[in-house]
């Protein structure tokens, strides 16, 4: 603490450090919390489309969601699926990087091929997955068909939820691919190479070296692609299942959506989205709290 | 010097072509027909724009039925709405509820001093879109009714005669297996749009309520009844003619339509719209023939049920506009607009005037097939199970019916239960619309 104290600058004019931060403080209540309270505020009405009428119910659009039972398997549904996406794309991504971190020959063409997929806009992933995997036209759908496996994700749940998962997943490998190699360069060499010297094995030298140093980033990561399994996959599932089918990929995210735009519902659309912020405060407060203290900066 | 005249002068004449373009009163047309259907829309507007100089048309595609439906809301409360929007049927109870933000047509027609004559209207297509007292509040435009359609090469392979093709469930299904067993098909039928078929359609069809209250033309405490003996019967006999492919589910719109064109389904149910896409894409002699009905449920089958768009005039414009819009829609449905339409695009005549037209020069004797399904949605005179359905908040209602049914198809769920889940969130989002516009 006494480091931080001392770098700590004195203005001479006490309204020149909230001049600084304005601009910033300024979009901020633009562009978060103006919305933010605007949902709140439409989560205690009901109203018509065209905001023609429109009455403060109280609280009978939370209540209205909380004692229905399709609104509580949604959250199963979309637990097991940022779950399933970011245990699968971190996994995969942190594999990744390790391979290409000691890939000597053509590191940049692998490289710049496994960040490809970033480029694409996730409703564009949804597309592609579906043109592959389509059980009416896909080509691997029609593949998988022909290997004997009844592959059919309109009729099959399981099958439905497997494609979503993946595909977010694919999206989002890029963008961890590339951190992990940032972190993975930064670990000094050195450290590394006494280790092997000291007759660490390459997979002793990444559970006690490597892993751990790479903890802040692995942190980072697993707070940005909570925020992304929950907010930004819908495009692949309005693309690819719809939600459904009979609601297996039914998250929260498409919920507030379909329910929204969709089926012009404001207020059960508003109270939904005021839950999943209330849902991504905890969970990031949570993983602040108690995680962070574990990661070795 | 010389540059500073030329200059002037291109000035000037921008700025008289501008005041020659500003001239015409613009009409914005918000609607969603893309491609083929798109290219017709904007011919439509040119036309009407090449007509007369004093209005300008100018239609604009906003996405799918529900993208376009939204955008014109989203507009209207930001002040920024089109004077036209085509809304899909499902939306008319909400379009209807909101009173303020549209301009009935027949009181358009009236302040404008244009002739407008329901009665002109096919009544299938009148009806769905008028209040109980007959006035109409919106324009219709494109309507469809699904049909069943068939692969006439695959029925003479199977030793089958394609000019009998099944006109019954029983049929249907004993077609099927024999179609199947020959080799010839995968699957004996798939059906696009589920709940418009196999749940409205089937219920006008079969003269069975989907809703109390006229199926909700009565009012707006209307609740849904599709949980009774022959819609579930008939959702349970598809859930078991799954097991042995006599049905195979692909999707809830027309996601299946690929396994009919490469042949792999003998069957399609889908809307009668799709048929010219259809014969560009199949390879086989195409047939179509009426939806099959159930001979221990009726003994003759009533008429089906339209779906498609109607378009909407939206309040809160200037009155020379709306003069504009009048002359427009009075265009659109003159007998020539409309026939030419029909006969493009698949969709039906919505007038008698359209459809003598049509008759008149020659079209059904070149497509006869064209001609199912009129004669489908007019077999019979409507009756209250059969003119329609008029449910609010009915675009979430029909997401949740997809979602039971496909609890159905998954094998979650008995037809039973899933009907009767479907029926009890349905009426709470019936009542929740009650409570909205009252």
């Amino acid at each position: 603490m006494a480091v931080m104290q001392d770098k700590r600058v004195h203005f001479r004019n006490k309204w020149l450090p909230y001049l600084f931060i304005a601009p910033q403080m300024v979009v901020i209540l633009v562009f978060f919390f103006w919305p933010a309270s605007q949902a709140i505020k439409q989560s205690v009405y009901l109203e018509d489309p065209f905001g023609l009428s429109s009455q403060f119910v109280w609280l009978d659009n939370f209540t209205a969601l909380f004692t229905d039972p399709h609104y509580l398997e949604s959250v199963k549904v979309t637990l097991v699926f940022s779950l399933a996406t970011i245990g699968l794309s971190l996994s995969v991504s942190l594999l990744l990087a390790v391979f290409a971190d000691q890939v000597i020959k053509g590191a940049n063409f692998y490289k710049t091929f496994i960040i490809w997929p970033y480029a694409v806009a996730p409703p564009l992933a949804g597309v592609l997955w579906l043109f592959l995997f389509h059980p009416a036209g896909g080509v691997v759908a029609y593949l998988l068909n022909h290997a004997g496996i009844d592959w059919d994700y309109f009729a099959n749940s399981g099958q439905a939820m497997l494609l979503v998962v993946v595909a977010a997943a694919w999206k989002q490998i890029s963008y961890n691919f590339l951190f992990f190699l940032a972190g993975l360069q930064a670990i000094p060499t050195s450290l590394l190479e006494s280790a092997a010297i000291d007759g660490a094995g390459p997979v002793t030298r990444f559970r006690t070296i490597i892993f751990p140093l790479l903890s802040p980033t692995t942190f980072f990561l697993l707070v940005v692609n909570v925020i992304y399994a929950f907010f930004e996959t819908f495009g692949i599932i309005h693309a690819a299942t719809q939600g459904g089918p009979g609601g297996a990929t039914n998250t929260l995210i498409f919920k507030v959506f379909n329910d929204g735009f969709i089926g012009l519902d404001l207020g059960g659309s508003a109270a939904q989205s005021v839950v999943l912020m209330i849902i991504v405060m905890m969970l990031t407060i949570l993983q602040f709290k108690f995680i962070e203290r574990r990661v070795q900066y | 010097m010389a540059k500073l005249r030329s200059i002037l002068i291109a000035c000037c004449m921008v700025l008289m072509i501008s005041a020659t373009a500003f001239a015409a009163t613009e009409i914005q047309w918000w609607h969603a027909m893309g491609g083929k259907l798109g290219e017709k829309v904007n011919e439509i507007a040119d036309k009407f724009n090449a007509s007369q100089s004093e209005y300008k048309i100018v239609p604009t595609y906003k996405g799918n039925y529900t993208e376009t439906m939204t955008a014109a809301i989203a507009g209207f409360r930001a002040g920024k709405h089109p004077h036209l929007v085509q809304v899909f049927e499902v939306g008319t109870a909400t379009m209807m509820a909101a009173k303020g933000a549209v301009y009935p047509v027949y009181k358009l027609m009236a302040d404008m001093d244009l002739p407008f004559d329901t009665g002109r209207f096919l009544d299938g297509v009148a009806a769905y879109y008028t209040t109980t007292d007959g006035k109409m509040l919106s324009m219709p435009f494109n309507s469809s009714t699904p049909v069943v359609f068939y692969n006439k090469d695959a029925m003479r392979k199977a030793g089958l005669d394609p000019s009998h093709p099944p006109r019954t469930w029983p049929e249907l299904a004993a077609v099927s297996r024999k179609m199947i067993k020959a080799g010839v098909v995968k699957y004996g039928f798939i059906t696009g749009w589920q709940s418009w078929v196999q749940l409205e359609n089937f219920s006008a069809w079969h003269n069975v309520p989907l809703g109390t209250l006229e199926n909700g033309f009565g009012g707006l405490g209307t609740e849904f009844v599709f949980n009774g003996p022959a819609q579930v019967k008939h959702i349970q006999q598809l859930a078991d003619w799954q097991k042995d492919d006599v049905f195979h589910y692909a999707g809830r719109r027309s996601d299946g339509n690929p396994l009919f064109i490469n042949g792999e389904s003998a069957f399609l149910m889908g809307s009668s719209a799709a048929l010219a896409g259809l014969k560009d894409n199949c390879k086989f002699e195409l047939g179509i023939t009426m939806l099959p009905y159930w001979p221990d449920l009726v003994k003759k089958p009533r008429n089906s049920i339209i779906g498609g768009a109607t378009l909407w005039v939206l309040a809160k414009h200037k009155k020379a506009e709306y003069k504009g819009v009048a002359e427009f829609l009075n265009f659109l449905s003159s007998p020539e607009i409309q026939a030419d339409w029909h006969q493009f695009t698949g969709y039906l005549p919505i007038t008698y005037a359209a459809y003598e037209l049509s008759k008149k020069q020659g079209y059904y004797k070149t497509m006869p097939d064209a001609e199912v399904a009129i004669k489908q949605m007019t077999l019979n005179p409507p009756t209250p199970n059969s003119k329609g359905l008029r449910f609010g908040n009915y675009v979430q209602g029909r997401d949740i019916i997809n979602e039971e049914l496909e609890n159905v198809w998954t094998g979650k769920k008995t037809a039973q239960q899933a009907l009767t889940d479907a029926v009890e969130r349905g009426n709470a989002l019936l009542r929740k619309f009650e409570k909205a516009n009252k």
